[in-house]
């Protein structure tokens, strides 16, 4: 193998050496490298279109004695989610010294083999491979794949991280919206009046995904040391929470603002999963028959937009208005608009419904989008893969709390006599109470102390 | 060290290759999107 200058590299062909750009590349080839794998990653979002069909694969034309249950397939996603936190916080440190190629090739062969495995689970009808193939090992490329290309893109774009890291994340909650229909029309291309064509989706999905995911590793590369874009200047003025020092990654989780920051996460995650969950029957018990099972399907695909342009705008604007102040807006316009949404079903009106849900999940997933950049401008950039692979716990345990919430409150005010169309109100005002807590986290934040900076000569190690 | 202005020309088709590659489905996945979503407008 040869690197950049032609001589021989030392690591191979998947070597961080390797990939270091030649005078000339341009830096806006790196975000569709990181959009080949985010938007391969987020079909996760869109795996619940599997679900029913895997109800019916002996019966076919309805359920039959043998065939798994809603409940258990359900596991299939909570598992995948988990393994997503676990993967991304325990090998966060190890793929920021292998680099982005071989951490995006390790996410591809996780990804696309999840699928593979989980091909052979329904051929064989063995729900555990499914459980293995997509959960576990799926699970784990989607950690992997979705922390490997951020610090990458914020190292191309020191002027702008929030709009780099935006447009990588958008990606994952653009994946859903090609993954969705997609899946649907090959099941129908590879199912007969005899056979549901599950297992043939699953393996074409797979080497779909395989591939372009490859091609993502192929094409990304990381900047020579030292180097800034043309006419950067990076900022002299001291900002309250940006910080040009580096805090290792075992410091700064000894620090209160990890656990800031992991809080910040974590309750504007949960409050925005768990009405995202629900959005459908939402709409459909607020509004009788004014939105039927079909409009509220488009519902929740009008939603899948607004969270994946919210990553990118919201991330972008941080770049201008700064991080904090992004969250402050996330928390108190949330706050104001989860506390309106009942008001929107007593006045029976449709279009505001939609509306105040667009922003809403335009604020959760810019949410998502914009975290990368506030962790590089609290801990530095020289860590921060392996840091928001730590921080991503909080997205699992908010995949727990969220929908948790949601049904539990619903259901009980079911119980005690409360009528379907207001049983949400508690609910939203619970999860503008959750918002309130994550304003409170998001104003307490400070710059970390200088003690936990890295010294030069530790840099330099 | 700074980003050399001077994109050669096969950089820029790889440039379009690259956006195409991505952007062709993301479109093509927004469209769908949107085709569904009408119907909660109808």
């Amino acid at each position: 193998m040869t690197d950049s200058a032609g001589t021989q590299s030392a690591g191979g062909w998947f070597s961080r050496d390797n990939i270091i750009a030649k005078p000339g590349f341009s830096r806006w080839l790196v975000p569709p490298a990181a959009l080949c794998v985010h938007l391969c990653i987020g079909q996760v979002y869109a795996f619940s279109v599997f679900n029913l069909p895997m109800t019916k694969l002996i019966g076919i034309t309805e359920s039959a004695p043998g065939d798994w249950k809603l409940t258990e397939l359900g596991w299939i996603f909570s598992i995948a989610i988990v393994f997503l936190g676990i993967s991304a916080a325990f090998t966060g440190t190890w793929l920021d010294r292998q680099g982005p190629r071989k951490a995006m090739f390790i996410a591809a062969l996780c990804f696309g083999g999840g699928f593979l495995i989980s091909a052979l689970g329904v051929y064989v009808h063995q729900l555990w491979l499914i459980y293995l193939g997509y959960g576990v090992l799926g699970g784990c490329g989607l950690g992997i794949g979705y922390i490997s290309p951020v610090k990458t893109l914020m190292t191309w774009f020191p002027d702008r991280p929030g709009m780099a890291t935006g447009m990588a994340i958008m990606g994952f909650g653009g994946g859903a919206m090609i993954a969705s229909p997609l899946s649907v029309w090959l099941m129908a291309q590879f199912s007969t009046p005899t056979h549901i064509g599950v297992a043939e989706t699953f393996l074409t999905l797979g080497l779909i995904y395989l591939c372009f995911m490859m091609v993502g590793g192929t094409i990304v590369r990381v900047p020579p040391k030292g180097w800034e874009p043309e006419g950067y200047v990076p900022s002299t003025k001291p900002k309250k929470l940006v910080t040009d020092a580096d805090v290792h990654v075992d410091t700064a989780l000894k620090t209160p603002q990890f656990y800031l920051l992991w809080a910040i996460l974590c309750l504007n995650v949960t409050a925005g999963i768990g009405v995202l969950g629900q959005a459908s029957a939402m709409s459909q018990e607020m509004f009788p028959g004014k939105i039927s099972v079909a409009a509220a399907a488009g519902f929740v695909g009008l939603l899948s937009l607004f969270n994946m342009l919210g990553r990118f705008f919201w991330a972008s604007t941080s770049d201008y208005i700064g991080r904090r102040t992004t969250y402050m807006i996330f928390f108190l316009l949330g706050m104001a608009l989860y506390a309106a949404v009942p008001w929107t079903g007593e006045v029976g009106s449709v279009a505001l419904f939609v509306a105040l849900y667009a922003v809403i999940i335009s604020m959760y997933g810019g949410g998502f989008a914009t975290i990368p950049a506030y962790l590089k401008d609290i801990f530095g950039i020289r860590y921060v893969g392996a840091i928001h692979g730590r921080l991503l716990t909080a997205w699992s345990a908010a995949g727990v709390f969220g929908p948790v919430l949601v049904n539990y409150i619903r259901q009980y005010q079911i119980d005690h006599g409360v009528a379907k169309a207001d049983a949400y109100t508690i609910t939203m005002y619970i999860m503008a109470g959750l918002l309130f807590l994550g304003f409170l986290c998001n104003l307490v934040m400070h710059s970390v102390h200088e003690k936990h900076h890295e010294k030069p000569e530790e840099a330099r190690a | 060290m700074s980003e050399t202005t001077d994109v050669s020309a096969q950089n820029k088709v790889k440039l379009v290759f690259a956006w195409a590659f991505v952007g062709i489905p993301l479109i093509w996945g927004v469209s769908q999107t949107l085709a569904n979503a009408m119907q909660l407008f109808q």
